[in-house]
């Protein structure tokens, strides 16, 4: 990331692939996430786009296609190797997913412990520093059980920055938040993003509060990306998809009804019985 | 958690496991009767030793006094060799005491019984013994009885 | 009929797939091994999850087990004018059989369960995931220690029941019912052997052991990741190891004794 190949993406995807059983959720996508960019991913639920995530995090192989990250093909790493890769990667999962037999300083120490051999004075430094920048130096004694939910995610925030990662990937980190702790998360996703240089791909389906940090966003239905550009960009666009999405309208492109056969019909079947 | 509370607790776990195997091993088996004890080994050779085992107990008086500790067969003599393991306290048996194969109860365990002769000596580390009486086996016992009575009903 | 032999068919290859996947991760948890040994930290806090919780039901089943072997003991050999080799009957009871397989059913219900589940929700609420792209390996950091202690615990545990067993049976028979208390303890020396029945024993419950541990933490690591996922995982550990226990114990007692 120190690089002077600034102007390359620093994730790159190319024609990807991926089903899941006879399911495809993924049919040949092509992505770039800019580096010190807030890129965010959405569209509706059941897209995959958790699972594209995971296919970033080389925690699944795609069916076909490559994922570069700063150049290194993902797909095609030895576990090991991996390993090195997803140390320069935080991922912030979807409830914090944060270690329940730990307390919160713990948490955040884990990643440091098991990498580094750092002192405990440096650990306790580190640690407190995150904290800092999450605004919960006061909790670091609590348990993960007795946090809320906005505070869980950001500690988990804080460990996933713990190793000074280049990037960061937030699996829907505003859904079920009060209006308080979705500006709070709003306002760290893009202060992290900015002060620490990072990288930070945020994948969810809340328009307005996505919209509002994302310098690019990526629309993405029935397993192909519909649309992307800045969120003025697709806010004016005329695509169908955009529309429907931006402006959540129930039927567009994503139709209401899921596929059935004819109403009539189906009717007329239920009388005939 | 409290990291010392835990590792008292598991010290204590631990020590209570290692404990109890302890006290299987020295109070409940027979770990200190052939191991504190080395004691001395005899020979006694018999016609037939049917029921003995290694580790069969040797007694005298009914007291035991030892163990049986090997077993094997002497191709040329056509006998079976016993070896017996005294404990060393019991030092003062006189060279010519005698062995006899005995069953606890009816159908109980055999064990060893050695009866004292007369001598001054005392039996040494792998002296042998010279009288010895074999296993008494039930089946010949009954068929001797049996011929008896035929040879009684003869004359 | 056709589809009744699909259906075997079905169940017979999830079996194998199953099994297949437990030895795998049994040979990942094995791989750990080495380095997890320089981590104590670790494995004593897991030893005291696994192996300190679980001594209270032991040492209590443990006496309760030695006490009613001693009364029916007592009951069956004063018909035979036999009762002075009660010590042998509840020793050998203990040593060979009772206490290995019942530590292990107990320890089954007591640790196995709740390993399958810790490890089930640790899978459901993603932390497992989380560790993986923390580039931390969850099977070498999670599973390993965990199973390390089972490894460790299990000989201690019965061990312990068998001796508190032999108090127990000591403490109705000598105490309650008037057996002669050296007739109790010289019989039971006399018979109980040290390699034939104590270590066998030994050998029994590490078997039992390392069955019941890997058991409960490929069963948690399999789990579905949902709350009726874990619930399920949970019961089939102990369903599976109370199973594995007992048909082991005929193997293991047909190869020893």
């Amino acid at each position: 990331m120190t690089d002077t190949s600034t102007t390359t993406p620093l994730v790159e995807i190319r024609n990807l692939s991926f089903a899941r059983g006879d399911r495809m959720i993924f049919d040949g996508i092509d992505m770039d996430i800019e580096r010190g960019k807030v890129t965010a991913i959405m569209g509706p639920s059941g897209t995959g786009k958790t699972t594209l995530l995971r296919l970033i995090g080389g925690q699944i192989k795609p069916l076909t296609g490559s994922i570069k990250v700063d150049g290194i093909e993902v797909t095609k790493l030895s576990r090991s190797a991996l390993f090195q890769l997803r140390k320069r990667m935080g991922m912030l999962f979807q409830n914090g997913a944060l270690l329940t037999d730990m307390n919160v300083f713990d948490n955040i120490a884990f990643p440091i412990r098991e990498h580094t051999q750092l002192s405990e004075k440096m650990i306790r430094t580190l640690v407190t520093m995150k904290l800092q920048v999450v605004g919960l130096r006061g909790a670091r004694n609590l348990m993960p059980s007795e946090l809320s939910g906005g505070m869980a995610r950001r500690v988990a925030m804080a460990r996933a920055i713990a190793l000074d990662p280049m990037m960061i990937m937030y699996d829907e980190p505003f859904t079920g938040q009060d209006p308080i702790s979705l500006g709070v998360l709003v306002r760290l996703i893009r202060e992290l993003n900015d002060t620490l240089g990072l990288t930070s791909i945020v994948v969810s389906h809340d328009i307005k509060e996505a919209s509002s940090i994302s310098d690019t966003i990526y629309l993405l239905s029935g397993g192909k990306v519909v649309a992307h550009g800045s969120s003025k960009a697709l806010h004016e666009s005329g695509s169908e998809w955009a529309k429907q999405f931006m402006n959540g309208l129930p039927d567009g492109p994503v139709p209401f009804h899921y596929p059935a056969i004819d109403y009539a019909e189906d009717l007329l079947a239920a009388g005939n019985k | 958690m409290n990291t010392r509370k835990t590792e008292i607790l598991v010290g204590l776990f631990i020590a209570a496991g290692l404990v109890a195997l302890f006290m299987l091993a020295m109070k409940v088996s027979n770990l200190n009767i052939y191991s504190t004890d080395a004691g001395y080994e005899i020979t006694a050779n018999f016609e037939n030793v049917s029921g003995l085992k290694v580790k069969s107990p040797v007694t005298m008086s009914g007291v035991r006094i030892g163990r049986v500790s090997d077993i094997s067969f002497d191709g040329e003599r056509f006998e079976a060799v016993v070896k017996i393991r005294i404990e060393s306290q019991y030092n003062t048996l006189p060279k010519d005491t005698s062995a006899s194969i005995y069953t606890a109860g009816l159908l109980g365990e055999k064990y060893i019984g050695l009866e004292a002769g007369g001598d001054e000596e005392n039996l040494q580390d792998k002296d042998k013994l010279k009288l010895t009486q074999s296993s008494l086996v039930l089946e010949k016992l009954i068929s001797r009885f049996v011929d008896s009575f035929i040879d009684k009903d003869k004359k | 009929m056709l589809n009744f032999i699909q259906g075997l068919g079905h169940s017979g290859l999830t079996f194998f797939q199953r099994l297949g996947r437990a030895h795998i991760l049994l040979g990942h948890i094995m791989a750990g091994l080495p380095s997890m040994l320089l981590r104590w930290p670790l494995i004593i806090q897991q030893l005291y999850y696994v192996g300190v919780l679980s001594v209270l039901i032991i040492l209590v089943s443990g006496f309760f087990v030695g006490m009613v072997l001693g009364l029916q003991g007592y009951n069956i050999l004063v018909d035979f004018g036999a009762e002075e080799t009660l010590g042998v009957m509840v020793s050998l009871s203990l040593v060979r059989e009772l206490g290995p397989v019942v530590a292990a059913l107990l320890f089954a219900g007591r640790a196995g369960s709740a390993l399958t589940a810790e490890i089930g929700l640790m899978k459901a609420t993603e932390q497992l995931s989380a560790m993986e792209m923390m580039a931390i390996d969850p099977i070498r950091r999670v599973l390993t220690p965990r199973f390390l202690a089972g490894f460790i615990s299990m000989p201690l545990l019965a061990a312990i029941f068998s001796a508190v067993g032999i108090i127990g049976g000591d403490f109705v028979g000598v105490g309650l019912l008037g057996v002669d208390e050296g007739a109790y303890w010289s019989q039971m020396q006399a018979s109980v052997d040290l390699y034939d029945d104590i270590l066998n024993g030994v050998i029994k419950s590490i078997v039992f052991g390392v069955v019941v541990t890997w058991i409960a933490v490929f069963e948690g690591y399999d789990a579905i990741p949902t709350s009726e996922g874990v619930s399920r995982a949970t019961t089939r550990t102990v369903v599976h190891s109370s199973l594995a226990i007992l048909g082991l114990d005929f193997i293991l007692t047909a190869i020893m004794f």
